[in-house]
């Protein structure tokens, strides 16, 4: 059963890090909205596949590219994100963090059932643009270009979060507004309003993901339950709020679960969760976490 | 309305002195429960289309049988077995239901069907793979319809395998469904003379398959046979184009239904070989019939679990009607005594072990330039005979059949 062959496990890699740098992006913007909002937000995976569904209805509907809609879909689900944080997720603020977990998780079920209402559950055809069709063929493996394509653009947005918060003014704001609101509303600046942006950027990323995602895995309503609970899982590991720990644990995780796909693969969907357990057991803020 | 249903009855069992009248249809209704998925991932395959296809057969047939007035109730029983066996139960005890039609997921099946036989009530099974129910949990009050495991085997795998496909590696859902199509594939490959050199078991829900579809490559197979069903089926096809695979090796769907198969470009799925129990493009009676269900479903196109939905339906009242009675075992002696031939059922008759045989159609995806609209996607490459299809009756090991 262990028979290793090298070339095999070289692709398993590959593999494994193009699935990471997916689960990166999506452990971003929960990883974010956490950091800044305090909010456990249940509804991302639904936003990712209202990503996903956007692309294919600015293609049958309005004749919108992909390469457009990699634009205009995460500012159109960022919309409705800052929508729901307005009017649904700011009258709760002051509650348990509990509460808003509920409000998403509902938001989340509610925007699946309508999907699976209006288009079914089986889902939806959608075609890798002709610009990015073929491959490369590598010693150990055949390369897709839209995988390496996927690759390339999830860390270059994680990248670019990253610095754009932890190393500008802007992203000093944020984490200052989040450290004491009190004190940076007595300084002038408009606090519910940069919680607002966050949110909306947060899934904004999520709706992203969904676009990169409509090519290559199928467009259906259940799409972002199948994949949140293990994003969950990769920001709980990198320390829940740790935004570099959640693109480095995204990217790790990707390569635990690509090489028990190739060892084991009865255990690849649990794997996650264990090593997760284990995090847990010996550092209970997670990889890169702050203490309590 | 359930309570006042009940006052009633009891009034009318007083009035009669507890003894039922000597009405050949119990409580003066013959009553149809639709059982199925109706907001989860095999609500597209079963669902309201589903309940739709048995009203359908109730109109047609008049809306009543033996002068009595025929009804339909519908419950979703979202794939979990306790949840079917619950809604069973309530409707039999309860709100006398006759017959149910339905429940897809096959682990609901099982459950429904060992409860409805433990109350000598028909299940009529038009969505469900699993071919337990004629086999090793067959029961005198199963009606196995539309297709089943067995028969999709025998209809892609064979004629694979004998045109020289040898080698074969399976991509299966890890679970009951995915264990047993692959096991009686795998029994199709080695009697014809081919092998099997690999497999994976990926769990179900897999949202990336690159990583089997790389290992299913360096097996050196002919074909990679995905036993797997919906999502994970469009997903694994969807990495087996994209990774270059289906270039150079077949990729064959086990178990593909027509809304799968709307999921999937052309480019990816175009050519694809796949067995089906009914296509509604095939000829004017299924045309017919067809177009009547998408003017009721928003212009959805029947999947094959739809058709049987209707067929078996159909072919129940029919056995009520030729029977006299609603009582299960007369209606199911009639049934099993009458052939079943309409749009979808074509040389069919419900053989002793509940088994419903009929031809079964290999099909082939189309691809792009073939297509007229959206809902042309299959061409009927074969049709193969019911006797061919599906598991014979002394192979199935259905005690009471054997017996009788």
């Amino acid at each position: 059963m262990f028979d290793i062959n090298l070339f095999a496990l070289f692709g398993q890699l590959l593999i494994g890090l193009i699935n990471g740098s997916f689960y990166a992006l999506l452990a971003l913007g929960l990883a974010i909205i956490f950091g800044l909002l305090k909010v456990i937000n249940f509804s991302q995976g639904a936003l990712y596949m209202l990503g996903a569904f956007g692309a294919w209805m600015g293609l049958n509907y309005l004749g919108i590219s992909y390469w457009w809609a990699l634009f205009l879909v995460p500012l159109a689900v960022g919309a409705i994100g800052i929508l729901c944080e307005r009017f649904l997720i700011r009258p709760i603020a002051n509650e348990d963090h509990l509460y808003s977990l509920l409000l998403t998780f509902g938001v989340a079920l509610v925007l699946q059932g309508l999907f699976t209402h209006w288009y079914g559950s089986s889902g939806l055809p959608y075609a890798i643009p002709d610009e990015l069709k073929g491959g490369f063929r590598l010693p150990f493996m055949y390369l897709p270009t839209y995988r390496a394509w996927i690759i390339v653009v999830s860390l270059a947005v994680c990248l670019g979060t990253w610095l754009l918060i932890e190393k500008t003014k802007l992203g000093a704001y944020l984490r200052a507004g989040t450290e004491n609101p009190q004190l940076m509303q007595a300084f002038g600046i408009n606090v519910p309003l940069i919680v607002t942006l966050t949110y909306g950027f947060g899934v904004a990323l999520a709706g992203f993901a969904g676009v990169l995602a409509a090519p290559v895995y199928s467009v259906s309503p259940e799409m972002g339950s199948n994949i949140l609970i293990v994003v969950f899982a990769i920001v709980v590991i990198g320390g829940m709020g740790s935004i570099g720990g959640a693109i480095a644990t995204g990217l790790g995780m990707g390569v635990v679960e690509g090489l028990t796909k190739y060892f084991y693969p009865e255990a690849s969907n649990t794997v996650i969760f264990l090593v997760m357990v284990l995090v847990l057991l010996t550092k209970p803020a997670g990889l890169f976490g702050k203490e309590a | 309305m359930n309570v006042m249903r009940k006052t009633l009855l009891i009034s009318a069992m007083v009035a009669a002195g507890t003894t039922a009248q000597a009405a050949n249809v119990s409580d003066d209704v013959v009553k149809i429960g639709v059982l199925g998925d109706m907001s989860g991932v095999y609500a597209d395959i079963s669902g309201q289309g589903s309940v739709e296809a048995v009203k359908m057969a109730v109109e047609d047939f008049g809306g009543t049988v033996l002068g009595k007035k025929i009804e339909v109730v519908h419950a979703d029983d979202q794939n979990k077995p306790d949840v079917g066996s619950v809604i069973a139960r309530k409707w039999v005890e309860e709100e006398n239901v006759d017959v149910i039609n339905g429940a897809v997921a096959s682990s609901v099946t099982g459950a429904v069907t060992k409860f409805m036989s433990s109350k000598e009530k028909i299940t009529l099974i038009a969505a469900s793979a699993s071919h337990a129910f004629t086999t090793k949990a067959c029961s005198p009050f199963n009606a196995h319809w539309t297709y089943d495991v067995v028969s999709l085997a025998n209809g892609t795998v064979k004629p694979m395998v004998q045109s020289g496909k040898k080698k074969w590696f399976f991509v299966t859902a890890d679970y009951a469904f995915g264990h047993a199509l692959e096991k009686v594939a795998t029994g199709v490959i080695s009697n014809n003379g081919g092998e099997v050199v690999g497999g994976v078991r990926a769990p179900l829900g897999t949202t990336d398959f690159s990583s089997y579809i790389l290992q299913a490559q360096s097996s050196g197979a002919d074909v990679i046979a995905l036993a797997n069903a919906g999502t994970d089926m469009v997903n694994a096809l969807k990495t087996a184009a994209e990774f270059g695979v289906t270039d150079m090796v077949d990729v064959a769907g086990l178990l593909v239904f027509t809304p799968n198969a709307q999921a999937l470009d052309p480019a990816v799925a175009g050519g694809m070989k796949l067995t089906t129990g009914f296509y509604w493009d095939m000829d004017d009676q299924t045309r017919e019939w067809s177009k009547r269900y998408m003017a009721r479903m928003d212009g959805k196109i029947p999947a094959m679990p739809h058709a049987g939905a209707y067929s078996s339906t159909m072919h129940y009242l029919k056995a009520v009607e030729a029977a006299g009675t609603d009582e299960s075992k007369a209606v199911m002696a009639k049934m099993k005594e009458m052939p079943v031939e309409d749009f979808f059922s074509r040389n069919g008759y419900l053989r002793k072990d509940g088994r419903m045989v009929h031809d079964m159609l290999q099909v082939r995806i189309k691809n792009a330039d073939e297509r007229r609209d959206g809902n042309d996607i299959f061409a009927i490459e074969q049709i193969i005979p019911g006797k061919d299809a599906f598991l014979k009756l002394e192979e199935g090991g259905c005690k009471f059949a054997l017996e009788s």
